[in-house]
């Protein structure tokens, strides 16, 4: 049973950082439920507890908001992401959701052609399984480290 | 030919090409001993310099790192309630003394001979100082009174905590003036600060870029078009810019008429309906009436590093540290009260999405003094032109204008003796 929860998760987080990583951030807000949680943070802001993101949506509207932003008004320096993602590890599942953890690391490629590992951490996960297409109902993206370069534009 | 190359390598620097404020010779982002002179005159020199907030060490023994510019520095509540801070540099050989960024302690010790410190910041134990079986150890004449490291001043404003090296600086009240300290009172309120959230932002420019770049008030609705393609923009605002008498410390601020803010308590009204973008979710700027005034934003700034920022209801302390004359972090530091209620909570949430690396409004401003760091780095001996609005540093209702950016380097001038 196990397996094939890891390999839907496995199959849907595929599809969410090719999403992201070929450019298609219109696609992005399908990845989530109407009603959602999406969250970037910190490990320690994580671990003691500090409720603030670097980015915060509790609406798959306000991830539309996002890309229409990054793509209208934001000014910054073209950049693309390589993520990696690890094995999602599954924490808690019954017949409607699946919380699980998986380990990112992601690669920014810049303009000029330098890249740089530009964060790793983990997604800590709830997704609504939708009989067989799961959407999710929380990401809390969780990086390891609280320095961002420069700035966060596009999603983790 | 060669030597002449070479000699005018060096030659461009360290002369001011004017006594005018309307222009910056390049060289002052990029010259690496206007750097150290800068550790000196003006970090270590007669400044308040932000170093955390009250509330971040709430019991006896609390501690923080931090940094005045280069100089890590520890702040620490000793069990008579006050707090102390000093350099965070052992007096023996230099180490670190402490290396976490905040925790609780009785003491300090040194990892690398296990020097001891209290939390006043005194050398209170050397291992092995009497030497084994006597032999070794300290020589008698050995004094631990005199061997503490540099010890700084603190003063708060309305629980923001601010220390200095030096002895020649005025009180903080009156170093910072009536104009800003009351602004920063405004802020504050008498309320309980809550700490939401911290984030570093690494920038690939000179400290004072970033710096140029919060008081310029000229660039706001030019390169941030969050506002504006969302026509967000309030129906009528008012605004201006103070800068205070030294040109260091300044507040940009913008209000809505009092007429408007009648019926205008949540800025969903604001929201103009023919817009060709519009938000899908504008509960991001649902605000709610958090001051007595109708002032919507107020950016405040402490020369040489400290910003508070109100935007909305989206309060922030930030603090620059200079990482070399092209590396700058920017700490983040988001605020909420002790007296919100969850709703209010939750929109200081969403509002936090204005600002940080990935702000609507501040990203920006992550990358904007990095395309200044490159723009000039072949040309040393060119210089900014900064008139919009004038030659003066005086406060004025425009917003047009690059007045707090001259006072800026008026201050920064006047403290580096250039
Ligand atoms: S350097 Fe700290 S005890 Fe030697
Ligand atoms: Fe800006």
């Amino acid at each position: 049973m196990i397996q094939d929860v890891v390999n839907l998760i496995n199959h849907v987080q595929g599809a969410y950082v090719r999403c992201i990583d070929n450019g298609q951030l219109e696609a992005w807000p399908d990845f989530f439920e109407e009603n959602c949680t999406y969250k970037i943070t910190t490990a320690d802001n994580y671990a003691q507890g500090l409720e603030a993101g670097v980015i915060f949506a509790n609406s798959r509207g306000m991830l539309r908001d996002r890309v229409a932003s990054l793509r209208e008004a934001n000014i910054y320096e073209r950049h693309v992401y390589r993520h990696f993602l690890g094995q999602p590890w599954i924490l808690a599942e019954d017949s409607a959701d699946v919380s699980s953890e998986t380990s990112f690391f992601v690669a920014r490629i810049m303009r000029g052609g330098a890249t740089d590992v530009y964060a790793t951490g983990r997604y800590l996960d709830v997704y609504r399984l939708n009989g067989g297409a799961p959407k999710i109902r929380e990401r809390i993206v969780v990086c390891d480290s609280s320095r961002f370069d420069t700035l966060l534009a596009l999603p983790l | 030919m060669l030597d002449q190359i070479i000699h005018s390598k060096s030659e461009p620097g360290h002369i001011w090409p004017s006594e005018s404020l309307t222009r910056v010779p390049y060289w002052i982002f990029q010259d690496r001993d206007t750097y150290v002179a800068e550790q000196k005159l003006i970090f270590q020199g007669p400044s308040w310099n932000y170093l955390c907030l009250s509330v971040e060490l709430k019991n006896t023994g609390d501690f923080i790192t931090t940094f005045v510019g280069d100089t890590s520095v520890i702040v620490a509540r000793d069990s008579d309630g006050e707090l102390y801070a000093f350099e965070n540099r052992c007096a023996h050989r230099g180490a670190l003394i402490a290396l976490e960024q905040r925790g609780n302690t009785k003491d300090f010790s040194c990892v690398y001979h296990a020097w001891t410190y209290d939390r006043q910041g005194n050398l209170r134990g050397v291992a092995f100082k009497d030497g084994i079986k006597g032999k070794g150890g300290m020589p008698a004449s050995f004094c631990m009174e005199e061997h503490n490291p540099r010890k700084l001043r603190l003063a708060e404003a309305f629980g923001i905590v601010f220390g200095s090296f030096s002895n020649d600086v005025p009180p903080l009240e009156e170093h910072l003036g009536e104009e800003i300290y009351s602004r920063i009172g405004r802020v504050m309120n008498g309320r309980t600060p809550v700490v939401l959230g911290r984030f570093t932002q690494a920038l690939p420019n000179n400290w004072k870029l970033y710096m140029e770049n919060v008081k310029d008030s000229y660039h706001a609705s030019i390169l941030h078009l969050f506002f504006t393609t969302f026509e967000l923009n309030r129906l009528s605002q008012t605004g201006g810019i103070i800068v205070d008498p030294s040109g260091g410390h300044h507040i940009s601020f913008s209000a809505i008429e009092p007429d408007a803010a009648k019926d205008n308590e949540y800025a969903e009204q604001d929201i103009r309906s023919d817009s060709e973008f519009k938000l899908a979710d504008p509960s991001l700027l649902q605000s709610f009436k958090e001051f007595p005034d109708n002032v919507t934003l107020q950016i405040l700034s402490v020369f040489p590093t400290f910003v508070l920022q109100q935007i909305q209801n989206a309060i922030a302390v930030r603090q620059v540290v200079p990482r070399g004359t092209g590396r700058t972090d920017l700490h983040w530091t988001l605020l909420g009260f002790a007296e919100d209620t969850p709703e209010q909570r939750l929109v200081r949430l969403k509002q936090a999405n204005l600002v940080g690396p990935a702000g609507y409004i501040s990203m920006e401003d992550g990358c904007v003094g990095g395309f200044v760091q490159r723009g000039i780095a072949g040309a040393s001996g060119e210089q900014a032109v900064i008139e919009m609005g004038g030659a003066d540093t005086d406060s004025s209702e425009s917003r047009v204008t690059e007045a707090s950016v001259r006072g800026f380097w008026k201050a920064y001038r006047a403290r580096m003796g250039m």
